[in-house]
């Protein structure tokens, strides 16, 4: 039903984050990069409102204790802040600081390509050139589109 | 701000020099132990560590041989009746009467708890897809865990103490009871209790943590705690070592010639400061799961 789900975009409940205890990054930090993640990309924009404490606590089946500092990280660093209709809400001056996490985002997901390519034994310049390659197919498939 | 944090007030569950026998075998041995009130406590050790008999004491099952068990301030033993009327406790075995249907129980529950609240309870049966009708004997597994759940929530006891919960259950089951922990907590005031080796689960939910081994605490510290004070750290020295040299701090280490890999307990700074005065260099250090802090803590 439409009201639904727009009642469920209003919460904020559609925040996709996923949490592994596999790796030992903690849970608050694992939440708070996610969203970071999330703003960085776009899927959460200026103005978004965050889902209630419980709410993302049920959801992701971990201590609300845990999502509210998380939530205290992000209004410490200025990507969210609380409004006096006591909800959390993500900051409209995201934007310079959400570049800054695009670019680390990238750059972390280049080491790994770097690396990778190392032990292929595949040289830098051939890095390029294949992601040259890569750049030009998929604008000529949008193209088609 | 949400408010469910562990107080400083008086502990719910106040544990001091209890030893317990059986026969020769020393169960608990002069364990002390206190569980804030709020929160999630999460009680961890292998088989045969001391888990079920000290829940036992405190539930008031087992009479303390030596040592006492206060639980909301009371003797459990003593006082069964101002304790076990304000816990809902569901066990490992899940001990049910077969012979019931499941809306027997319910009704049955019912009778020993004047907090009873029916629109959770029906709410709760709704969401588990029990069926009033059925017998317990023939509830499968899983469902005979949600009507054990359902009877241990229904009258929203101040303390919930759940022994192995999860043992032998389904992922889905389990979702159940961790969305049941983490409710029962955000209802200000609450205390979860909860006894698990699956150690996933505890470092998800718990905001403190007690590792128990051969009867004794070896640990008791908060989730955030645990995890800031545990690393694993690689260090480099300039020559190949046929042993790694002894760092302030560590558990255990693993390694070959120039790259040891150490397991610590300590600040980061202090741990720089420890490698560089045994002459090695951090080439890299992580945080630690739940599971390899508890893996080296008992081994070690």
């Amino acid at each position: 039903m439409f009201w639904l789900a727009a009642d469920v975009l209003r919460r904020g409940m559609l925040v996709q984050i996923h949490i592994t205890t596999s790796d030992g990054v903690p849970i608050y930090q694992q939440v708070v990069n996610q969203i970071k993640f999330l703003i960085a990309s776009g899927r959460l924009n200026s103005g978004d409102e965050l889902p209630p404490i419980r709410v993302l606590a049920a959801q992701l089946l971990i201590n609300p204790n845990t999502v509210a500092r998380a939530y205290r990280e992000l209004e410490t660093a200025g990507i969210v802040e609380k409004r006096r209709t006591a909800g959390t809400y993500v900051s409209e001056q995201g934007s310079p600081l959400a570049r800054r996490e695009r670019v680390k985002i990238l750059a972390e997901r280049i080491d790994t390509l770097l690396a990778e390519a190392i032990h292929m034994g595949v040289s830098i310049d051939d890095v390029m050139k294949l992601v040259q390659q890569r750049h030009d197919a998929i604008q000529s498939a949008r193209n088609e589109e | 701000m949400f408010d469910s944090v562990p107080s400083s007030a008086s502990p719910i569950v106040e544990i001091r020099g209890l030893t317990r026998k059986f026969g020769d075998k020393v169960a608990l041995n002069d364990l002390s132990l206190d569980v804030p009130r709020g929160g999630v406590f999460g009680l961890i050790g292998g088989n045969g560590a001391g888990k079920t008999t000290l829940i036992k004491h405190i539930l008031g099952m087992l009479k303390a041989q030596q040592g006492s068990v206060h639980v909301f301030g009371l003797d459990p033993v003593k006082d069964p009746v101002g304790t076990l009327g304000r816990i809902g406790y569901l066990s490992e075995e899940r001990e049910l009467p077969d012979w019931m249907r499941v809306g027997e129980l319910i009704r049955y529950t019912q009778a020993f708890f004047p907090n009873w609240d029916d629109s959770y309870a029906e709410e709760l049966r709704e969401s588990f897809d029990l069926d009033k009708k059925a017998r317990i004997k023939t509830l499968s597994r899983g469902q005979r865990a949600r009507a054990g759940l359902l009877v241990a929530l229904a009258h929203r006891p101040e303390l919930l103490v759940l022994d192995e919960p999860s043992s032998g259950l389904d992922p889905v089951v389990r979702r159940d009871i961790l969305g049941a922990i983490i409710r029962t907590i955000a209802d200000e005031g609450r205390t979860v209790l909860f006894s698990s080796h699956l150690l996933d689960e505890v470092e998800r939910v718990a905001d403190r943590v007690a590792i128990i081994h051969h009867g004794q605490i070896m640990l008791t510290a908060s989730m955030e705690e645990i995890k800031e004070q545990h690393r694993r750290v690689t260090l480099r020295f300039d020559q190949s070592l046929d042993r790694p040299p002894e760092l302030v701090g560590s558990l255990s280490s693993t390694g070959q010639g120039k790259e040891w890999t150490y397991i610590c307990n300590g600040e980061m700074s202090q741990l720089r400061n420890a490698a560089e005065a045994i002459g090695g260099t951090v080439v890299e250090e992580a945080a630690l799961t739940l599971d390899e802090i508890f893996i080296s803590r008992i081994l070690f």
